[in-house]
């Protein structure tokens, strides 16, 4: 029978991942996919405490977060279109002068 | 759960999220992080949450995916498509630092919490989830889907084609400007 452990440990390894790809991603896709892989850690995360805690409560919270991680999808998306209708770039390098 | 498998998924997830932050083409990360997704619904079904696995395949690797994809074929330009997705080693640095820095911070505080649960879990139903959504969360619920609605509305007035200039012009009073 396997403890709690090695899940979270996963789901850290997944989430600083995530940091990684934020932090040296120029593309600001990428860095949207990044996010994604650390919503993803918390969503196991929130799954895993769910089945070893027995209880629902943790899985009703990764529905919320996935519900909210499909939003922020879908506005930043939006975002990344205007920033390039505005620039003809998707570089974060570019993204400086966002003021008006 | 069993341990093999869980190793195996583990692997897999590991390896695919890896791909994601390092590959070049952005479209083969998009693909990648399609595989992670995939891979974390399989986690869910050793964790025995059938449903999340099911919401997460539909929506991650139905909804998202696509979406992404979408968002990459709009905004890339094929002459700077690697170019401008590599990172440079300035970038690296910091990045791979923050992250070890944080994995090691999560382990250690992981192994020295004591009483952490460690039998087996028990299987929730569908039921329960639907029965907790519409009485001990229903508010959450309810301000979720307004969220979303709000989200959805929003996307569509920033992406929508910016061209105020042009239509006001048209609205204007055209006498106005004949007379200048």
């Amino acid at each position: 029978m396997m403890p709690l452990q090695p899940v979270l440990l996963l789901s850290a390894a997944l989430f600083s991942v995530g940091i990684y790809g934020v932090i040296s991603r120029r593309n600001v896709i990428g860095i949207l996919l990044s996010v994604e892989l650390m919503m993803n850690a918390v969503n196991i995360n929130f799954v895993a405490f769910s089945h070893y805690h027995q209880s629902s409560v943790g899985q009703v919270f990764a529905v919320f977060a996935i519900a909210l991680t499909v939003a922020e999808v879908v506005v930043g998306l939006a975002l990344v279109i205007l920033l390039y209708r505005s620039q003809k770039d998707v570089l974060v390098d570019g993204a400086r002068a966002l003021k008006g | 759960m069993d341990p093999i498998a869980f190793g195996i998924v583990a692997a897999c997830l590991l390896s695919s999220a890896l791909f994601v932050v390092l590959s070049k083409n952005l479209v083969h990360a998009v693909l990648w992080l399609a595989v992670t997704l995939a891979t974390t619904a399989a986690l869910f079904v050793l964790l025995q949450a059938p449903f999340l696995a099911g919401i997460q395949i539909l929506l991650y690797t139905g909804g998202v995916i696509t979406l992404m994809l979408f968002g990459v074929m709009l905004t890339r330009r094929h002459e700077r498509l690697m170019i401008e997705n590599e990172s440079t080693g300035s970038r690296r640095v910091p990045g791979v630092l923050a992250g070890s820095v944080l994995f090691g911070v999560v382990a250690a505080a992981i192994y020295r919490t004591p009483g952490l649960p460690t039998g087996p879990g028990r299987m929730v139903a569908t039921q329960e989830i639907g029965h907790a959504f519409l009485t001990e969360h229903l508010l959450a619920f309810e301000v979720l889907s307004i969220l979303l609605l709000i989200a959805m509305i929003g996307a569509i007035v920033l992406a929508r084609k910016a061209d105020f200039g042009a239509e006001t012009e048209r609205v204007m009073p055209v006498r106005g400007r004949k007379a200048t």
